[in-house]
């Protein structure tokens, strides 16, 4: 019994001096490098991880530049990824504990957990990229998704031959009812202009994951007659440039486009014989980082929301593949939304 | 859309999601045939399906638009590496067989997701070379009528895995080697007793079953999803093992029972094309492979029963 206890004692303590010893080497490591009263940053992911092709990545890129720009040591930016949801509130805590001068959270599925953290700490400042929290020590970045989903629709409509667009959506919700609302308005709207009717298929996966689901949505929707699709869906939208060039290789003479989200998705649409992605619909969310991360260098740290729009060149649309005719329309639009001649409905069936 | 088109779409929607499924679903049988219990599928899927990618992406100057082929290969040999893991444990070393799967499903994402970032820099590979894409089937695309629903601008590695199944078939119930691997799985004592190798049939159970598992990875890569990463294999092999059980431990079942998946799951991303699925809500039409399932099972198949000797660890007399 003893020897247990004392067995027992030894494991505990081992332990706890690890788990010091890596703290204490953590803070060395950090003043070493960026010396007493460095800034420094970090973020912490969503589990789609810092390679996910999606907001994840541009935020870590926008932390990158941001460091380059200011010319500080590496370490002065850093994420911590998280694997799985229940990570979420240690992840923020940990990042509390290694002292930054603010801390990012990436994506609205972090919004409760920055919640509960962000009230504990009032005197940190923390921010929230695609999320909404109500204290003033959080800054809640916000996109107008919509906005660029209209210039999607634009492009779109310009492009079709057979005046039949797709839209596919990952799971049904606010963030991306946005994308759907405004690219149909979009459409509409460039449809108008040009005089002629286009068809709209919407359909969602359900997924952000599901690759297979987005390819069998995808080859309904270019067989029915769609030439121009656009996905706002993660990683099912890989299924989706399959299908698309899939067919494109069996087939090159009916053209067929796909509309990246994002990022700019250029390199999903390759294949032999060109490239298929027509445009992206951008949404620059290293951009809003590098700039709230200024505001607080310069002491000016604002709680409350930022919603970046066309206006800021928050989100845009690339140039891509689009005809010239095209493109002057989207810049059309762009700048009649700019100065508010066109206003772009954000939601048609999450909220009223 | 005229009728050829939509039984066309049907028909290859069906295939999108089915065919990794058949080959996984084919894997699993033959090594559970041999009395080895195979949940580690998932896990050889997603070596298979890492593999396969990377393969595709720095051969592909080289082998051309053959590539996607040689990479399934590729994969089912890696998928036999793996396999010789659960075949050490649960032959050899009289490991239980659902930890030592277990095993191979947490090694599997880890291990290639870490290989990932060491040749890439990056989580996940990025868009492979070259797709399988689609072609038409020799001289039967010529068929009036059926010739293009069924076999012309097709998913190819399907038909691959269609004739598998009649292989395996044939193999497991008109060959030597299938009814003594069948013996093995159903009472390895008496198999022994009158000569047969025990150990030999279920490490050739196991390792058929690596090569094909590894190939239904591959198929994912690089048909479906066109790159790896920690999601590419998100519960197939699962997916698998229950077509596997809804097929009776028959390849030819497993088969249908993997069709037959695919086309309740396309169901639901059809509705756009199909009127009458605009009239029911969406959610019923992703629920439906799943309730469809359970009838089936339990008002059609009847009993479904494992070979005999499954799981058990077989140790040899001396």
């Amino acid at each position: 019994m003893k020897n247990w206890k004392s067995l027992m004692l030894l494991g505990t303590s081992a332990l706890v001096l690890v788990a010091c010893g890596n703290k204490d080497a953590n803070k060395d490591a950090g003043k070493d490098n960026t010396g007493e009263g460095d800034f420094k940053i970090t973020m912490i992911t969503d589990t789609g991880g810092v390679d996910d092709r999606s907001f994840n990545q541009s935020s870590w890129e926008g932390v990158q530049e941001w460091v380059k720009e200011n010319n500080l040591p590496q370490s002065s930016g850093t994420y911590i990824q998280s694997d799985a949801a229940d990570q979420y509130i240690p992840n923020i805590q940990q990042a509390v504990n290694d002292g930054y001068d603010i801390i990012y959270a990436i994506g609205f599925l972090l919004a409760e957990p920055l919640e509960e953290v962000a009230k504990q700490h009032p005197d940190q400042h923390f921010g929230i990229v695609d999320g909404f929290v109500d204290l003033p020590n959080v800054i809640s970045l916000g996109f107008k998704d919509h906005e660029s989903s209209f210039l999607a629709g634009v492009a779109a409509a310009y492009t079709t031959e057979t005046n039949h667009v797709g839209f596919i959506g990952g799971e049904k919700g606010f963030i991306i009812d946005r994308f759907e609302t405004g690219y149909k308005a979009g459409v509409e709207w460039a449809a108008k202009k040009l005089g002629k009717e286009i068809k709209i298929d919407s359909e969602y996966a359900e997924s952000f994951k599901d690759a297979a689901k987005g390819k069998q949505i995808a080859a309904s929707q270019f067989s029915s007659g769609a030439d121009v699709v656009f996905h706002a869906s993660g990683a099912v939208g890989d299924g989706v440039f399959n299908e698309a060039k899939d067919r494109m290789q069996a087939d090159s003479s009916k053209k067929i486009w796909v509309i990246g989200v994002d990022r700019d998705q250029e390199a999903e649409g390759e294949y032999e014989g060109g490239n298929l992605t027509l445009t992206s619909a951008l949404k620059q969310v290293g951009q809003a980082i590098k700039l709230t991360s200024n505001d607080v260098m310069k002491g000016e740290f604002k709680g409350g929301q930022v919603v970046y729009g066309l206006k800021d060149d928050g989100v845009g649309l690339s140039r891509g593949h689009l005809s010239d005719e095209a493109w002057k329309a989207v810049e059309e639009a762009k700048k009649l939304i700019v100065d508010g001649e066109i206003e772009v409905p954000e939601f048609t069936y999450s909220q009223n | 859309m005229d009728v050829v088109t939509l039984l066309h779409l049907v028909v290859s929607n069906t295939l999108t999601y089915a065919t990794p499924l058949i080959f996984t679903a084919l894997a699993g049988t033959f090594s559970e045939r041999s009395g080895v219990v195979n949940i580690g599928l998932e896990g050889i899927m997603v070596m298979g399906a890492f593999s396969s990618a990377v393969f595709n992406i720095l051969m592909y100057p080289t082998l051309g638009t053959s590539t996607p082929w040689i990479g399934m290969l590729f994969g089912g040999l890696v998928g036999i590496l793996f396999a010789v893991i659960h075949a050490l444990a649960t032959i050899n070393f009289r490991a239980d067989h659902i930890i030592s799967g277990t095993v191979l499903n947490l090694a599997a994402p880890g291990l290639a997701v870490f290989l990932t970032r060491m040749i890439f820099n990056k989580g996940e590979t990025g868009p492979i070379a070259r797709t399988f894409g689609t072609g038409n089937i020799p001289l039967l695309h010529k068929i009036p009528f059926i010739g293009p629903i069924l076999f012309s601008s097709i998913l190819l590695p399907a038909y691959v895995g269609i004739a598998l199944a009649l292989i395996s078939w044939f193999v497991l119930f008109k060959t030597r080697f299938g009814l003594r691997l069948r013996s093995v799985g159903e009472h390895p004592k008496a198999a022994e007793s009158v000569g047969i190798n025990v150990y030999f049939y279920k490490y050739s159970g196991v390792l058929i079953s690596g090569f094909l598992g590894g190939m239904g990875g591959a198929v994912v890569a690089q048909a479906i999803q066109g790159n790896f990463g920690s999601a590419t294999i998100a519960g197939q092999g699962f997916m698998a093992m229950a077509a596997m059980i809804f097929g009776k431990w028959n390849p030819v079942g497993a088969m249908w029972a993997a069709l037959f998946f695919g086309f309740s799951q396309s169901l639901s991303a059809m509705s756009s094309v199909i009127p009458a699925l605009q009239a029911i809500p969406p959610v019923f039409l992703q629920i439906l492979p799943y309730i469809l399932t359970i009838i089936i099972l339990v008002g059609f198949i009847g009993k479904s029963e494992s070979p005999h000797a499954l799981g058990e660890t077989y140790i040899k007399s001396e």
